[in-house]
């Protein structure tokens, strides 16, 4: 990646960054941990990755994004607003009951989200129907699903990469957002879903792990996933919950509270700080 | 009486789906049981169109409301404990909450089920389904009704949930019979009593209104097929006309027919209301029609309900 687009990247990240904890902060509540930590990946997805048009967001050609870690909302939000789906001044509303902005996505509130999603292991099967619709109807679009690492304990995640693996669901994608660490505490503490990669690749999967934070990687990783052919392909990305943000980094209390007015300042100024290096 | 036909409504599920697979936005999707819900008919017909997702419900629900999303009217099939049961969850937040073209085909509904016993027989699932929002809840009588309904239910957009039998039961409608979404049926007038069936209990409704009419007391029988949503108009009418009422259903009376027709009552033209199904109790093994009688669900026990809801009219 050439060193100009990269900026460019982690210049959008961090303003994906920034309404995650404005969204939040507004709102009083919602999942800023998980939301930082995939912050680079749905930035990827929805600047560099994926073929979208925010003029006509029900395309049927177009790429597909099931956030099947649905909590991580303030993530796809900013991204989506970002990209142009929906003004940059409506992520202020997040959960507030006139908003286009539900706590967790609904594809009937939102432009641009693809599917409702919110109850952790349901967005995978989803993914895996828009997959398989797009081989019956002999599309070239594909499906994208992020998943948390605690939401692979689910064992409807499993019955989904069984049959995505068995359908040879080549054009479907799944990131776990591996930051190790869920509500209760770490994965191994609390129901330890290790190894990943083996599991996935037992199911029939093609499995590539990466660091879930750079873009050289993410981007590598996207684009052996397109050439991968008869294997859907699950990235593990390695991640740093609450990244960006200094005091919810890999702390799992950051996982479901918003900051109030003195930690939204903080946040907001070690982001602005980000930002100007970036610009220097 | 010899020359009843008698047919299961899931063999019209399967004969319906048949007929519909000329259309390009319909899939068929099963978790291993397509001998037993009758899908394997499509199947024969349609393999390309046909997706068996293996024992694993909850990811078909999702697979179909995935499918859903890119267009396609999709059809999901099991048992009744399964689809509406294991599969709850996945068919409230991934089907109902973003109302998506999945159309539920649940077999092997009630006790009938038979031998199999009380893990197979599942009397919940109209009370789970009719809790959710979006959902539209179908109920046939018999193969005439169940295949329009079928067919309804695929021009009808948003999910739909459809109750079939295991067993075969007596057909009551004739070939010239016009299914409407919604609307219930007055299969035969009374000015006495009303029974409101559904299922294989209209059946027995109509067999209960002649042994009542032998007794002087005259029946009115109304078929719902349609669950939810519930046909308001017909229900008030009968509870102004005939002053009492006796529900029937091969269901829970718990949150099924029983509670639907009590909560509009209830609201809009209070009047006995006695309700007939199974009595919050698990089912148990047998032969169907035997254990129809063990648990009451036979023209005699809504004979007697209709009587004593006479007797409580004021």
């Amino acid at each position: 990646m050439e060193d100009n687009r990269k900026k460019e990247l982690k210049k959008i990240a961090v303003n994906v960054r920034k309404g995650i904890i404005e969204g939040t902060y507004n709102a009083k509540s919602g999942h800023p941990g998980g939301s930082l930590s995939i912050a680079d990946i749905m930035t990827y997805l929805y600047f560099e990755e994926m073929n979208v048009d925010p003029a006509r967001p029900d395309d049927e050609n177009r790429d597909r994004l099931v956030l099947s870690k649905g909590h991580t909302a303030p993530a796809l939000y900013a991204a989506l607003a970002l990209r142009g789906f929906f003004p940059v001044e409506l992520l202020k509303t997040l959960r507030k009951p006139d908003s286009i902005l539900q706590g967790h996505p609904s594809m009937r509130y939102t432009p641009g989200v693809d599917m409702s999603t919110g109850s952790l292991g349901q967005g995978i099967s989803a993914a895996c129907g828009m997959a398989l619709a797009g081989k019956l109807r002999g599309k070239d679009y594909r499906v994208y699903v992020p998943m948390g690492d605690g939401e692979i304990e689910e064992g409807q995640v499993w019955e989904a990469a069984m049959f995505a693996g068995n359908r040879k669901l080549d054009n479907l994608c799944a990131i776990v957002d591996f930051n190790n660490l869920q509500i209760d505490g770490s994965l191994d503490e609390v129901n330890s879903p290790y190894p990943i990669k083996e599991k996935f690749e037992s199911f029939g999967w093609n499995v590539i792990e990466i660091c879930g934070h750079c873009f050289n990687q993410i981007e590598e990783a996207f684009a052996a996933a397109r050439q991968c052919k008869d294997k859907p392909t699950c990235i593990v990305a390695k991640t740093v919950k609450g990244k960006g943000v200094s005091y919810m980094e890999n702390q799992c209390d950051w996982h479901g509270s918003a900051p109030n007015t003195e930690k939204y300042e903080i946040a907001m100024a070690e982001l602005d700080k980000a930002m100007a290096e970036l610009e220097a | 009486m010899a020359d009843v036909i008698k047919c299961a409504t899931r063999d019209a599920y399967g004969a319906a789906l048949k007929e519909l697979g000329a259309r390009d936005d319909i899939l068929v999707l099963d978790a291993d049981l397509a001998k037993a819900t009758k899908t394997i008919t499509f199947k024969k017909e349609f393999p390309e169109k046909f997706i068996d997702c293996g024992i694993a419900e909850s990811n078909m629900m999702g697979i179909a409301a995935g499918l859903a999303t890119t267009g396609y009217t999709v059809f999901a099939s099991s048992f009744a404990m399964f689809a509406a049961g294991r599969a709850f969850e996945q068919v409230r937040n991934s089907i109902a909450y973003p109302k998506l073209n999945v159309k539920i085909g649940a077999t092997h509904a009630g006790i009938s089920v038979g031998e199999d016993g009380a893990s197979h027989q599942c009397c919940e699932d109209i009370a789970l389904m009719r809790s959710i929002p979006n959902m539209v809840i179908i109920n046939p009588a018999d193969d005439v009704e169940a295949k329009q309904a079928v067919l309804a239910a695929a021009d009808h957009e948003g999910p739909v949930y459809m109750r079939f039998g295991r067993l075969a039961v007596p057909r009551i409608n004739s070939e010239d019979y016009h299914f409407e979404l919604g609307k219930g049926v007055m299969l035969r007038d009374g000015k006495d009593v009303t029974i409101v069936a559904t299922g294989l209990m209209v059946n027995e409704a109509l067999l209960a209104a002649d042994s009542l009419a032998k007794e002087g007391i005259e029946a009115r029988v109304i078929n719902i097929h349609t669950i939810k949503p519930i046909d308001r108009d017909i229900l008030i009418k009968a509870a102004k006309e005939t002053g009492a009422i006796v529900t029937a259903e091969e269901h829970s009376i718990i949150g099924g027919l029983g509670g639907a027709v009590c909560e509009v009552l209830a609201e809009e033209y209070p009047v006995p209301v006695l309700r007939l199904g199974v009595e919050d109790t698990f089912g148990k093994s047998g032969p169907a029609l035997e254990l129809l009688k063990i648990f009451g669900l036979d023209a005699e026990h809504i004979a007697q309900k209709a009587k004593k809801a006479v007797s409580l009219k004021k």
